[in-house]
């Protein structure tokens, strides 16, 4: 090779280093992820790719199974979402290009996930087989495997709902059929988590949260009243049953879709959660887990979130008053708004700092975009029966 | 499309039969696409879109050939006490009830939609 040939391959090397600074994805001008997204397509298996700046959709992302109940978490650079479907598929998307990078079936049916607080490892939640798996985010490969076998149901395994993730690199779920918490800490060796195991913590929990500040895990129960509730800077200390008095006694009214506690709304010491088989907010103060007041709604709620400010909640409700979307104001603890964006509401999702909130409106194929100041609808994105509403901020979250 | 004529196919076949499902009490077909549509959607929220289950049971045919209908029946106007599973009787009638059953049991609501 020739002085001469040399000097062209450093030029082409230099070239193709340039065009790859200005367009790393081939998609434009360099931007960041932190005003995008994603809203899943539920019945479609796929995926609109958003940007909140814009009010706008990048387009269609397909191919992604079944997403019944799906949902995402993202990468600590905000750049990958891992959507969590129905069939067990893990899927590894590149928010910056909106293509699927890699994609495994890990199970034969799961229910969601979680990433750890180093960003290292997924843990995706399995009805079939029950259990959890831990993935590398860098290559989805397998590093463990939790089967959730229990004494308690005789050795088979149970479904595993409500997992989170929390400090110290753990994970906390719960077992449905069991009636247990599990803490896996993957600090010392993330193939050999350590497992603690907590029985008899209440009937079906049926999902969970853990509070903003990663101190306290929260699994409802369905198969019975209250919460189960472990507080993760005294995992020694065991879980403790709270609210065991909330509805006691009263005829429960039909749950057409169970709640969902993962966003549950923490404003202060003060807790929003929606009432089961009631129509009503209950207000708990979360120092001492006492219930300290109940908010009559339209309808039994779904998802009880607060604006990222704490000032207001965005209520939505299970069948068959999905159509409407409720706004409590906290300070009064008044409705002070009623929205009817239309049949089949069943996410929202707040902008990072919380001044707009994007509405999935199934039956409508639409999301629709208010403002949150003024309830004023201020665009709408065509979608097809779209669900959960993921933005990538949540990267920056513990529990979500 | 598909799915749609076998619907129409299936409600034919009961009229021929001349079975507890005559032409007084099976759902009309704008109900039947209705009801479809019910199942996976709201059903589909624990027993998954695809109806292969969740936090409920699968309702696929394979898991459902079996199982006697007037006790299915029962199980979706009234629920299963003391379980996440409710009773829809205030959003459905016995016949729709009936409907869905045989639909589920034909495997005519199997897969998505």
């Amino acid at each position: 090779m020739g002085p001469g040939s040399k000097f062209l391959s450093a030029a082409c090397l230099l070239f193709a280093l340039a065009a790859h600074a200005a367009e790393p994805s081939g998609f434009g001008p360099l931007r960041g992820t932190g005003d995008l997204g994603i809203a899943v397509e539920r019945a479609s298996g796929s995926l609109q790719w958003l940007d909140t700046s814009k009010k706008t959709s990048l387009g269609r992302i397909e191919g992604l199974g079944d997403l019944s109940h799906a949902s995402a978490v993202f990468s600590r650079d905000a750049r990958y979402a891992f959507v969590f479907g129905r069939d067990g598929g893990l899927s590894k998307i590149d928010v910056l290009t909106g293509k699927i990078v890699k994609r495994v079936i890990q199970s034969g049916n799961a229910i969601g996930g979680a990433i750890s607080q180093d960003g290292r490892f997924i843990a995706a939640a399995n009805y079939t087989p029950g259990g959890v798996k831990i993935f590398s985010t860098e290559t989805l490969e397998l590093v463990a495997d939790i089967p959730a076998v229990s004494q308690t149901t005789g050795g088979k395994p149970s479904k595993v709902v409500g997992i989170e993730d929390a400090p110290g690199n753990r994970f906390v779920f719960s077992l449905f059929d069991a009636g247990e918490i599990w803490l896996a800490d993957l600090s010392e060796n993330p193939a050999q988590p350590r497992i603690t195991r907590y029985a008899n913590i209440g009937r079906e929990p049926y999902d969970a949260l853990v509070t903003q500040d990663g101190r306290w895990y929260v699994a409802g129960l369905f198969g019975e009243n209250g919460l189960a509730v472990l507080d993760l800077w005294n995992p020694e200390a065991g879980v403790k049953r709270v609210l065991g008095d909330y509805g006691r006694g009263e005829e429960k009214l039909p749950v057409y879709k169970m709640p969902h506690l993962e966003t549950w709304a923490v404003a202060g010491n003060l807790a929003f959660i929606p009432g089961v088989g009631r129509h009503e907010v209950v207000v708990v103060d979360i120092s001492s887990w006492q219930q300290v007041g109940t908010i009559a709604v339209a309808g039994q709620p779904v998802f009880v979130m607060a604006e990222p400010t704490g000032r207001r909640l965005w209520v939505n409700f299970a069948f068959p008053d999905y159509d409407t979307v409720q706004v409590i104001d906290v300070p009064s603890r008044q409705i002070v708004q009623t929205l009817k964006p239309g049949k089949a509401v069943l996410h929202m999702e707040f902008t990072p700092r919380g001044e707009q909130v994007w509405v999935s409106v199934r039956d409508a194929n639409r999301i629709d975009i208010y403002d949150t100041q003024s309830f004023a609808k201020v665009g709408e994105i065509a979608a097809q029966e779209p669900s959960g509403i993921f933005f990538t901020a949540r990267a920056h979250r513990l529990g979500l | 499309m598909y799915k749609n004529l076998a619907l129409s196919v299936l409600t034919m076949a009961w009229l021929a039969q001349g079975s507890a499902f005559a032409a007084d009490v099976t759902p009309s077909p704008d109900r039947q696409r209705e009801l479809a549509r019910f199942v996976h959607q709201e059903c589909g929220f624990c027993h998954g879109l695809r109806l292969t289950g969740g936090l409920g049971s699968p309702l696929t045919a394979a898991s459902m050939r079996d199982r006697p209908v007037e006790l299915m029946v029962e199980i979706i106007l009234d629920g299963i006490p003391g379980t996440a599973m409710p009773g829809w009787k205030p959003h459905l009638n016995e016949q729709d009830a009936q409907w869905i059953v045989r639909a589920l049991q034909e495997g005519l609501l199997d897969g998505s939609r």
